[in-house]
């Protein structure tokens, strides 16, 4: 006898896997969030003259960047409470999603920064605008506008990421999904209907980027 | 002698004996330079003689190694406080216009006032729609940069300099980004300016400008001012081997 689909199990529980994908999406809209923060700030320090703020930034870039985002989420849950740091599974995925996509962020936003001319910066200074209002105002919108697209699919992946929070047993549409395969062995319903569920969040993500590149970045470039 | 206007004592710019470098390479060589108020300057020369240098030092674009830049009585030093002041009265039009491409043109010209004038956003857009009506190019007020023609966006960048009404206005080769159509209206836009008794200095080749507006015209070479004369004296009897030489080459391209 062959295997025989049965997704009423996973219709009965659609309910518990709905409000998990919500808890997903929001732990990739803060972890997002953060990053984006921490990318613009990182990217001040990152390009910083003093070596204090600019060697750190290097240093937890390459860190980051070179080792397991699993790794990551066990050193914030499992290391850090040795020293005193104990924080609760969610707040520890949103801070492991904001670290790792901050880090990624920092390099991305970089580029994007790079890649606006030393006449507009010129041009700033030369009407009396100190640094900061240079970048606040004129470098940091088209530095986006510039590095959108790779920015969005780097957040595509950090959404895809969280399914990795279900090693602290975060809240989230993976670890519930374990949880109603655990109960009722049916593997393949249950994993079927959450890829499914995934793909919508990240259609759900790239529709939403795209509104917001139309609300932001719609003025015309030559 | 500098012509100066009737009540004007000191000069509104001086430079005494400044030397900048570029790295080992010394790139401005003892520049001696006052600008009263009201006065028309042209500044000529060959590709890399430091004209862009000599006015990015003016408004602190670049820093000097020896000499002294005054400018309203403040002399240029690394303070922040000094370089802010001086900025808020010198206002500069680049080659290539340097437009906000993510701003609407007034949205360009009204950053400047509310940001660094601390003004509200309704008179920053009125003196905006006061000084694009002035270059003529008041009803593209929203339109975005690249939505306008090389000679609106450098008319437009001109008038987002005016907003901050500055005492000052320096011009580095305005017109040579632009199409030759278009070269008269921002050139028309500048006379307009100097009628209204602007203080400019101008770097640019426009030789009919310059003998149209200009007080006294100036002509560097290798860092070096070689020779200063007003315009007619300038044009019809160069003295230096190097301006006759600059001169016929520029009137051979005109
Ligand atoms: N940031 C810099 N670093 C090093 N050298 C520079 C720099 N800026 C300018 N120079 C050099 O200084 C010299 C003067 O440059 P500057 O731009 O002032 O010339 P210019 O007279 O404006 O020339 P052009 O007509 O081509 O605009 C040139 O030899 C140039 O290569
Ligand atoms: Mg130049």
């Amino acid at each position: 006898m062959g295997y025989v689909l049965d997704f009423g199990v996973v219709y009965e529980r659609l309910p518990e896997l709905l409000l998990a994908a919500l808890s997903t999406i929001g732990l990739a809209v803060a972890g997002m969030s953060l990053a984006t923060l921490i990318g613009v700030l990182g990217v001040l320090t990152r390009t910083s003259k003093s070596s204090l703020l600019r060697i750190p930034t290097i240093a937890f870039v390459e860190v980051i960047r070179n080792t397991p985002f699993l790794v990551q989420i066990f050193f914030i849950f499992f290391a850090l409470p040795q020293f005193g740091i104990r924080l609760n599974p969610t707040a520890t995925a949103i801070i492991a999603l904001a670290v790792n996509g901050g880090a990624y962020a920092i390099e991305i936003i970089r580029g994007g920064v790079e890649s606006i001319g030393k006449g507009q910066i010129e041009a700033g200074l030369a009407l009396g605008l100190h640094k900061a209002q240079v970048f606040r105002h004129i470098v940091l919108k088209p530095a986006f506008r510039a590095i959108y697209p790779s920015l969005t699919s780097q957040f595509i992946m950090l959404t895809l990421t969280t399914s990795v929070c279900t090693s602290i047993a975060a809240y989230e549409l993976t670890s519930v999904a374990q949880r109603i395969e655990s109960d009722t062995f049916r593997s393949f319903e249950v994993y079927f209907s959450i890829t499914l569920i995934y793909l919508a969040i990240s259609g759900l993500m790239m529709a939403l980027f795209s509104a917001i590149s139309k609300l932001l970045f719609s003025y015309p470039v030559r | 002698m500098p012509h100066i206007e009737p009540g004007s004592e000191q000069a509104l710019i001086a430079l005494e004996g400044v030397e900048k470098w570029y790295g080992t390479f010394h790139a401005l060589k003892n520049i001696n330079l006052s600008v009263h108020k009201g006065e028309k300057i042209v500044l000529c020369g060959p590709s890399g003689s430091g004209k862009s240098t000599l006015i990015r030092c003016i408004n602190r674009l670049e820093d000097i190694q020896r000499g002294r830049i005054v400018v309203e009585g403040l002399t240029l030093d690394d303070s922040g406080k000094t370089v802010d002041a001086v900025r808020r009265e010198v206002g500069m039009v680049f080659q290539s216009f340097n437009l906000f491409p993510h701003m609407t043109i007034i949205e360009n010209c009204m950053l400047a006032p509310m940001r660094v004038r601390a003004m509200s956003k309704a008179d920053a857009r009125d003196i905006a729609t006061k000084y694009l009506g002035k270059v003529r190019i008041g009803d593209q007020a929203d339109k975005y940069p690249a939505q306008l023609s090389g000679g609106q966006q450098q008319r437009a960048a001109i008038a987002r300099a005016l907003c901050m009404e500055p005492k000052v206005m320096l011009f580095d080769e305005p017109t040579s980004a632009l199409d030759p159509e278009m070269v008269k209206e921002v050139l028309d836009t500048m006379i307009g300016l100097a009628r209204d008794g602007m203080t400019m200095i101008c770097v640019t080749h426009e030789m009919g400008f310059a003998r149209q507006v200009a007080d006294r015209v100036i002509f560097m070479a290798s860092g070096e001012v070689i020779e200063e004369a007003q315009p007619d004296e300038f044009f019809s009897t160069p003295r230096h081997d190097r301006t006759k030489a600059f001169l016929g080459e520029i009137l051979a391209h005109h």
